[in-house]
């Protein structure tokens, strides 16, 4: 059969980020595909090396809109390795409560997501609506929706009131039952189950050859969770458990996510209830001394990974960086083969929420004939094999007009 | 009781790469660094994440103006270990047999720090560019000590070669 290729890009349509897809296509049926990135690219390794120990959080915190708190948590972890000191155990925990207020917001972005683009708006509507629970008690414990900079090295910057605590513990009890509600009303869902399991199967062995992260390998049964494996001190003492589910499909990955909303929703608790009075917050960091560190957390998507190496002055000597998504991607080669083009556009969505940049699929044929696909179209083409799923079944698709 | 499980994976180590390694430390008690010969790299390093089952955390490059240092970064997440195994390549001969053409992990972080430090991964199934544009001149390495903004002016790209 004649293979097209299918570019997806470079404006990625689900993910944040630029990035770009070659989707070699026999028919309708995907047989490999090619990844390309780095229109984004922005050289933060290199520019970190010309800034001080204390200015660096606030660059690395810009690396991500989203995992805003896991790139300054993790590059604070690798100094606080290098210097080798130990932080207070409230500084870690309300470290904790900022990452998992972080890691349920980011889920819930991405549920809500995933939802829109298989037609379920009112998923959609619900999820974002709850999350905005969440942003706001972000708002109110450290003074930003997104981008808190509440960390340095050695400790915390701001420290936490009673009225603040008072204020978090009162509405995360708010968000809990919403959630399970959400997450019930998803998991009943016929439909849904039709739509998303056994799409996109990324095996326990390749999430263990790819070294897929976070969500992705924990939905392929791989249990590999930072914040288990490497605790915090101060997180040893919390009762949580790791999320794996076994199937390694889109769906798995969607119900690691939602069932890690109610984990977190624990932590945050257990470590407000919990927060030790009259401690110091940081440790005033001198020098760093020559030497080198590694940090590594679980950021919503996966570990982030830091790595810092310091010859004795006042700024890195070199500043690795590795996001989860690096590792993440590649596994697309392994689970996109013998998908259609209205599953890859979800599969490559089912690693990381955000999918909300649409810009364009181009179809080309060797004839260079070119049809666009807009991001309408692809929603369309999505929706159209959820409400054939939802004919079988002997229901009524929604009414409501897919124009976006 | 972490730090006996710890103690043993470094004396295991030892045990096991014995004729391998230069030397072998463990400053913290979580981090263990090896240092080994390039020529000796791929073996370590396969043998940690086949049979050790480390999972791989990336490689970092590093110029060190003697030559370029790798750093393949490998978590041992039952015993919650990172293992560092370093290895200087000298500025002379800068290649390192790819270990990209065995562990499909590691052939993205290969192309990365090919096209930002210059080292040459040997037998890597599809060393094209990864995060600089097509574009970018070639011979050019940013991540290196010695690269300065100006040296890539907008008359340096190549726009043909990216086909715009």
């Amino acid at each position: 059969m004649k293979q097209t290729i299918i570019p997806l890009g470079p404006y990625h349509p689900l993910l944040e980020e630029p990035e770009h897809f070659k989707l070699y296509v026999e028919g309708e049926r995907v047989v490999d595909l090619d990844v390309e990135i780095g229109y984004n690219h922005r050289g933060i390794e290199k520019l970190s090396e010309s800034k001080t120990w204390d200015q660096v959080p606030y660059l690395v915190e810009r690396i991500c809109g989203i995992c805003s708190t896991s790139h300054p948590m993790a590059y604070c972890l690798a100094v606080e390795d290098l210097v080798g000191c130990e932080i207070s155990k409230r500084a870690q925990l309300i470290r904790v409560v900022v990452c998992e207020l972080e890691r349920i917001h980011s889920h819930l972005l991405w549920v809500g997501l995933a939802g829109h683009f298989i037609g379920y708006n009112t998923v959609w509507m619900w999820a974002w609506k709850y999350r905005e629970t969440i942003l706001e008690i972000c708002e109110k414990l450290t003074g930003n929706r997104n981008h808190y900079a509440m960390f340095k090295p050695g400790g915390i910057r701001r420290d936490f009131n009673k009225e603040q605590i008072e204020y978090a513990l009162e509405h995360i009890v708010d968000v809990e039952k919403p959630i399970r509600m959400l997450t019930d009303a998803i998991l009943d869902d016929p439909v849904i189950h039709k739509r998303l399991k056994g799409i996109g199967v990324l095996t326990k062995k390749d999430a263990i050859d790819y070294s897929a992260l976070g969500p992705t390998s924990r939905g392929s049964g791989v249990p590999w969770d930072v914040r288990w494996d490497e605790p915090l001190d101060g997180f040893k003492d919390l009762k949580w458990k790791v999320i794996v589910q076994k199937d390694g499909d889109v769906f798995s990955k969607g119900v690691v996510r939602l069932l890690e909303c109610f984990e977190s929703v624990s932590l945050i608790k257990q470590a407000l209830l919990n927060l030790p009075e009259g401690e110091a917050i940081d440790v005033d960091i001198k020098e760093v001394p020559q030497g080198e560190g590694c940090g590594r957390y679980e950021a919503p998507r996966g570990e982030v990974f830091h790595y810092v190496r310091s010859d004795g002055s006042n700024m890195p000597y070199r500043h690795k960086v590795r996001a989860p998504t690096f590792n993440n991607l590649p596994t697309f080669k392994a689970s996109c083969r013998g998908e259609t083009i209205a599953d890859v556009a979800l599969i490559t969505a089912s690693i990381d929420p955000c999918y909300c940049c649409t810009e364009r699929v181009a179809v080309v044929d060797k004839n260079n004939n070119e049809k666009i696909l807009r991001e309408k179209d692809l929603v369309k083409l999505s929706v159209d094999k959820t409400n054939g799923i939802m004919k079988k079944l002997g229901k009524t698709p929604p009414l409501y007009n897919m124009e976006i | 009781m972490s730090n006996k499980k710890n103690e043993k994976v470094m004396k295991d180590l030892k045990k096991k790469l014995k004729n391998k390694i230069i030397d072998i430390a463990q400053p913290r008690e979580k981090r263990i660094y090896i240092r080994v010969e390039p020529e000796k790299t791929p073996e370590v390093v396969e043998y940690l994440f086949y049979k050790y089952q480390c999972k791989l955390c990336t490689a970092t490059g590093i110029d060190m103006r003697e030559g370029i240092e790798i750093i393949y970064h490998l978590a041992k997440e039952d015993k919650n270990m990172v293992i560092n195994v370093k290895t200087l390549i000298p500025y002379s001969k800068l290649e390192i047999e790819s270990i990209g053409k065995k562990i499909k992990a590691f052939r993205w972080i290969e192309r990365e720090i090919n096209e930002m430090l210059g080292v040459t991964f040997i037998g890597h199934p599809d060393m094209r560019r990864l995060i600089l544009a097509d574009s970018f001149p070639e011979g050019k390495y940013p991540l290196r000590k010695s690269f300065k903004n100006s040296d890539v002016t907008d008359e340096d790209y190549d726009y043909e070669r990216s086909g715009i």
